[in-house]
């Protein structure tokens, strides 16, 4: 056994190396410690670049199935500019924050690339993101062309970073079988929260013997529990974003729901859906009502159920309310060729272009007047609702560093759902952990 | 069979004088042949290393720029209970992936059984989960264990048994990664053994057969004693791989999982310090800690061979 021997022998070296190495090398390194910090951002004045402006740039995304919807986008864009060259780069969503993070550490971020909401704070808070002012105020972008909530959530103490170029909400899916096969009337416009509990346990009840749920819960704020908690009245944030809002009566209101129909078997229980998640349930035709995104529509059309299904808008509570988010192109603060880059940001923003990616039925692109082709992308259901909730959509709750309690939200509330533990018990921890991250940012 | 020998570790430094004078007297020439592997190792092993034991001491930004904040972070560590949580789940699937090692001993022998047909098929078969991506492996025992239309509660229904949601009931969650640890290590851990067992001199097992020795017998005072320095190898690479326990984890419960915050481990407590709640230098401190804590079952490990691993 030669091997073993030295394998051995130089971990055990190795190790007690380090250990010294370690030691002598920390003083050295103490001298050079915190250099680097946030980059200095200047905000020069944006003009259209010339025609013969040659650049290569990058566009980092993460979503594959967008892509076709944006080389068609920049086909058009090089009729512009033909010698700005640029290159889609994908990176998948499990990695894309990863790779960005590092990106932004050492100031070499993509030329544009795509933010969303619960990272954007922390991006503009770092000057890590070059601000939209000069173009908005050269009349390149109108904001008011974008839903206004959206907008909003792009701005940073008064400074605005980027328009979403598209947006989502959650609707009520069913599928009509199934409340067919229970005979439980469908959902209405005007459902309320009674309405929904009501169908789902009278549904899990009927088609128990088949295994069938009404509805379900599961851990996802911005198709669960936000639109819940949005729709009591209450917040998870409040108005400044410094305090967590889950220790407000009618937060817990919204999380109690989601307890309610676990206990009402009206939904599978949390741990059914952990090793099971709630759109499985729904394209497999095991539960009635799936509340989820409009980017559902591609899983549930390509499922076995799809002819059975249809959409309807969220049941109200107190009032109506659906969560509504969207991506948004920023150009980095660090970017070499940033007059080639914000060319492309404006160019995305506009109008011809949201057009395209609507037409081609990539995503609800967030012009205003730009979303009647998605509307139409699948046949039979009234996708509209998801437009219609536009009226009362509530942005996707946000902070500085959102990962940080989303964190806490993700340990604690299961206990909530399941009835483990009381809600209002639950949630006072929560709010408590939650504003101990908040007070950090 | 010369692992580690008690003899040859009780003279080091006349061994070591040797060395030096041979290294004088050859010139340059071994240092430059070691220096492609002595530069990678130093360059993406121990520079990182020194460079994670200084952030331990600082306090990071979410997009780098360091603050120095002295022992902040250690004085966080030996107070935060799911970093105790993280330790004992650790110590857990340790636990359970070694019980392993007696298994692929006895499976071992059993493959080096004379004249026995497919041999080379079973190897194949044992070490399979080896080569394959955990995370692939992951995914497929996520479907397995899942509690209403997995395979193994079916199986379980047949008998009568009411199977648990494996990898959402936080007991059953660290049992169901602890078995799918100790399935994909077990080829490891036999090839190693076998490739012992083949240094065995079939004379000493002719010699226990003439003496009279049952097969039970032989496997225990000739196998044994004489596999024992590579049952330690694989003792030791088993516990350290064990402590870093991490994707498979992370594939197998996923990491919205609600078990996760009292399932997690330490390098996934690490990460979800380091990599979710963009804390570093915390994160660098308990990778600190891992590192140590690491060192010292090895070296207690070296300590306690000298008990049992038999040498020449």
């Amino acid at each position: 056994m030669r091997k073993s021997s030295s394998v051995t022998r130089t971990k055990r070296g190795r190790f007690a190396a380090s250990v010294v190495g370690v030691i002598g090398t920390i003083a050295l390194l103490a001298a050079c410690s915190s250099g680097g910090g946030a980059g200095t951002t200047t905000s020069d004045e944006y003009t259209p670049p010339s025609k013969s402006l040659s650049a290569n740039i990058t566009y980092a995304v993460w979503d594959q199935t967008q892509v076709k919807a944006i080389d068609a986008n920049l086909k058009e864009f090089n009729k512009e500019y033909p010698k700005i060259k640029v290159n889609v780069d994908v990176t998948p969503w499990g990695d894309y924050w990863t790779k960005r993070q590092t990106e932004a550490s050492s100031n070499t971020l993509p030329d544009l690339f795509w933010l969303n909401g619960p990272n954007f704070q922390l991006y503009a808070g770092n000057g890590k993101v070059e601000p939209l002012t000069s173009v908005v105020k050269g009349g390149y972008i109108t904001l008011s062309d974008y839903p206004k909530a959206l907008v909003e959530m792009y701005s940073l103490n008064g400074t605005q970073y980027g328009v979403p170029k598209d947006f989502d909400t959650i609707g009520l899916w069913y599928n009509k079988a199934i409340f067919a096969e229970a005979g439980v009337e469908v959902p209405t416009d005007s459902w309320t929260w009674d309405d929904f509990q009501t169908a789902a346990a009278t549904i899990s009840k009927n088609l128990a013997s088949k295994g069938i749920y009404g509805a379900a819960g599961g851990m996802d704020g911005q198709t669960t529990y936000y639109n819940t908690i949005f729709q009591a009245g209450g917040s998870v944030l409040s108005e400044d974003g410094k305090t967590s809002g889950y220790d407000s009566p009618a937060t817990e209101k919204g999380i109690q729901f989601w307890t309610d129909l676990i206990a009402s078997k009206g939904s599978p229980t949390m741990q059914q859906l952990t090793d099971t998640a709630a759109d499985q349930w729904f394209v497999s035709g095991k539960l009635a009502m799936y509340i989820g995104g409009d980017w559902a529509r591609s899983e549930i059309a390509a499922s076995p159920i799809a002819k059975d299904v249809q959409v309807a808008p969220l049941p109200a509570g107190e009032k109506q309310a659906t969560v509504i988010h969207g991506v948004s192109n920023v150009v980095a603060a660090s970017s070499k060729n940033k007059q080639a880059a914000q060319a492309l940001q404006v160019f995305l923003a506009s109008k011809a272009a949201q057009q395209q990616q609507g037409d081609m039925g990539a995503v609800i692109p967030a012009f205003n007047g730009t979303q009647s082709a998605f509307a139409k992308s699948m046949p039979g259901v009234d996708l509209q609702v998801f437009l219609d909730e536009l009226a009362y959509a509530v942005p996707l709750p946000i902070s500085k560093n959102t990962a940080a309690w989303n964190a806490f939200e993700a340990a604690l509330l299961p206990d909530a759902f399941s009835g483990a533990r009381p809600v209002a018990d639950v949630l006072k921890d929560l709010a408590t952990q939650m504003n101990g991250a908040l007070a950090k940012e | 069979m010369s692992v580690a020998s008690p003899r040859n570790r009780s003279t080091p430094p006349a061994s070591g004088r040797r060395g030096g004078a041979a290294a004088r007297n050859d010139g340059a020439w071994p240092w430059i042949f070691v220096l492609p592997l002595v530069g990678g190792v130093a360059l993406f092993y121990l520079w990182p290393i020194l460079q994670t034991a200084f952030f331990s001491f600082t306090t990071w930004g979410v997009f780098g720029g360091a603050t120095w904040s002295g022992l902040d972070n250690y004085a966080r560590l030996v107070t935060d209970p799911q970093l105790y949580q993280a330790l004992g789940n650790t110590l857990i699937y340790t636990g359970i992936v070694l019980l392993g090692v007696p298994l692929a001993v006895w499976l071992a022998s059993l493959l080096n059984t004379p004249g026995l047909r497919f041999a080379a098929f079973y190897r194949v078969l044992y070490f399979l989960p080896y080569v394959a991506m955990p995370t692939a492996i992951a995914l497929v025992w996520r479907i397995i264990f899942n509690g209403d239309f997995g395979i193994l509660n079916y199986v379980l229904s047949l008998v009568g048994i009411t199977g648990p949601y494996w990898i959402s009931t936080p007991g059953f969650a660290l049992i169901a990664v602890s078995i799918v640890g100790l399935w994909s290590s077990l080829g490891f851990s036999m090839i190693i053994l076998a490739a012992g067992l083949k240094n065995i001199p079939p004379e000493l097992y002719e010699a226990a057969e003439l003496d009279g020795a049952s097969r039970s017998r032989q496997f225990r005072s000739v196998t044994v004693p004489l596999l024992s320095p590579s049952i330690f190898f694989v003792f030791i690479i088993t516990t350290i791989s064990s402590f870093q326990l991490f994707d498979l984890l992370y594939a197998l419960l996923g990491s919205k999982n609600p078990v996760i915050p009292k399932t997690s481990s330490l390098v996934f407590y690490f990460y979800s310090q380091g990599f979710i709640s963009n804390d570093k230098g915390y994160a660098s401190a308990i990778a600190i800690f891992i590192f140590l804590l690491i060192g010292v079952v090895t070296i207690v490990q070296f300590r306690l061979q000298r008990r049992w691993v038999t040498n020449d």
